[in-house]
């Protein structure tokens, strides 16, 4: 019984390279998070993954230490390509943005600064807010193979909106409980794949 | 050489301690870099991370720009000549690039290779679907608190309406988001946000 196992194998990117050029395309693209972009580029663009398999990826690249962009790049790059694929992913992610960066500030000699970006950044940081929370609720037809009930995802989602975002309980530890209740929940559905 | 073995000592401590993002160190970066080291001046760091968020690409690229700044400001001290001195800020930005990604990636490595050859088991079938439904609620909730960051300038609702907007318009639609920035960009810019 494979739910979602065979799915993203149809369409992919076909060698290192190619996912190389296709994270450094995405990562251009990418101000105030890449969350966004990525959804769009892999999901609905490229589908490389499909929504419920990008849901189950974002979900272990954020509970893992580190930038979940990068911690995504490489969970994907290493199931396509092993060793070789997780480099070539993060190489992508990096190497132009970290170029022009670079490039930016050595040309204007560090004249960039905190005051002449503050209005824009303010301005950016709501927009970022509203690319982070849309790019979830754009999430939510991953849910639709999901082994728990539609009821049973609201419930979970919403405790979890409410933990976070209203008693500002801190996210790992938000993960780790609420993250073990979803997953023995699910275990526990009669949808649960059995035993082999 | 020092202050390089240093950096990249600190960075490697820290990586394995960002969870949520590298952004969630920055706190004990600016201790380290700016109080106690000097190695940094307050608004060479505050403005590495505004320049990092402006620019494309992942937020992690401001201890980059740590690096790059800490790079010219040893340059300077030294006193070295040009050609060198558009060398080390380069060193300093690969090495605390390099340093601060390298223990994490090597975790989500094994941890991805891990469930990528498991992801058949029970567990990790179990793991997919019980956590996906909190991957959505956390997002909401972390775009809430993204847009919500309290600005004196202007009142709450013109910044809470902007945001449910354009919450709507990222759900919704397929607008790009290049244009969604771009405005936010420039009503930041004339005070409206």
């Amino acid at each position: 019984m494979t739910k979602s196992s065979c799915s993203d194998s149809q369409m992919g990117p076909r060698t290192p390279r190619h996912l190389f050029l296709a994270f450094s395309l995405l990562s251009l693209q990418g101000f105030g998070g890449l969350i966004a972009i990525v959804q769009r580029e892999l999901v609905e663009k490229r589908k490389w993954l499909t929504p419920d398999e990008f849901l189950s990826d974002w979900a272990v690249a954020q509970t893992l230490p580190g930038p979940n962009v990068i911690n995504l790049a490489i969970i994907f790059g290493e199931r396509r390509f092993g060793f070789r694929g997780a480099c070539a992913a993060v190489a992508g992610l990096l190497t132009a943005p970290l170029v022009i960066l670079l490039t930016v500030v050595r040309l204007t000699q560090g004249a960039v600064e905190s005051q002449a970006l503050e209005g824009a950044l303010r301005g950016m940081g709501v927009i970022a807010g509203a690319l982070v929370a849309g790019s979830g609720l754009r999430m939510l037809p991953g849910l639709r193979k999901n082994l728990l009930s539609r009821s049973a995802c609201a419930v979970l989602a919403v405790t979890t909106f409410l933990a976070v975002g209203v008693f500002q309980i801190p996210v790992p530890i938000t993960m780790l409980i609420l993250g073990g209740l979803g997953s023995l929940w699910a275990l526990t559905r009669p949808e649960m794949p059995k035993r082999s | 050489m020092e202050q390089w073995l240093e950096l990249s000592a600190h960075m490697l401590s820290l990586s394995l301690f960002t969870v949520g993002g590298v952004l969630v160190a920055a706190p004990e970066m600016h201790q380290f870099l700016v109080d106690d080291m000097h190695w940094l001046t307050d608004l060479q760091f505050t403005s590495s991370i505004a320049l990092a968020q402006a620019a494309p690409g992942p937020n992690v690229l401001f201890v980059a720009l740590l690096g790059w700044n800490i790079g010219v400001n040893a340059s300077t001290e030294m006193g070295s000549s040009a050609s060198l001195s558009g060398f080390v800020p380069i060193v300093g930005a690969l090495v605390a690039l390099f340093s601060i990604i390298a223990p994490s990636a090597s975790f989500a490595y094994f941890a991805g290779r891990w469930l990528n050859h498991n992801r058949n088991c029970r567990a990790v079938q179990a793991f997919r679907s019980g956590v996906a439904p909190i991957v959505i609620g956390l997002l909401v909730a972390s775009g809430w608190r993204l847009a919500s960051i309290p600005n004196s300038l202007v009142a709450d609702h013109v910044v809470y309406l902007v945001a449910a907007i354009s919450t709507l318009v990222v759900w919704r639609s397929r607008v790009h988001v290049l244009w969604l920035i771009a405005a936010g960009a420039v009503l930041g810019f004339a005070g409206v946000v």
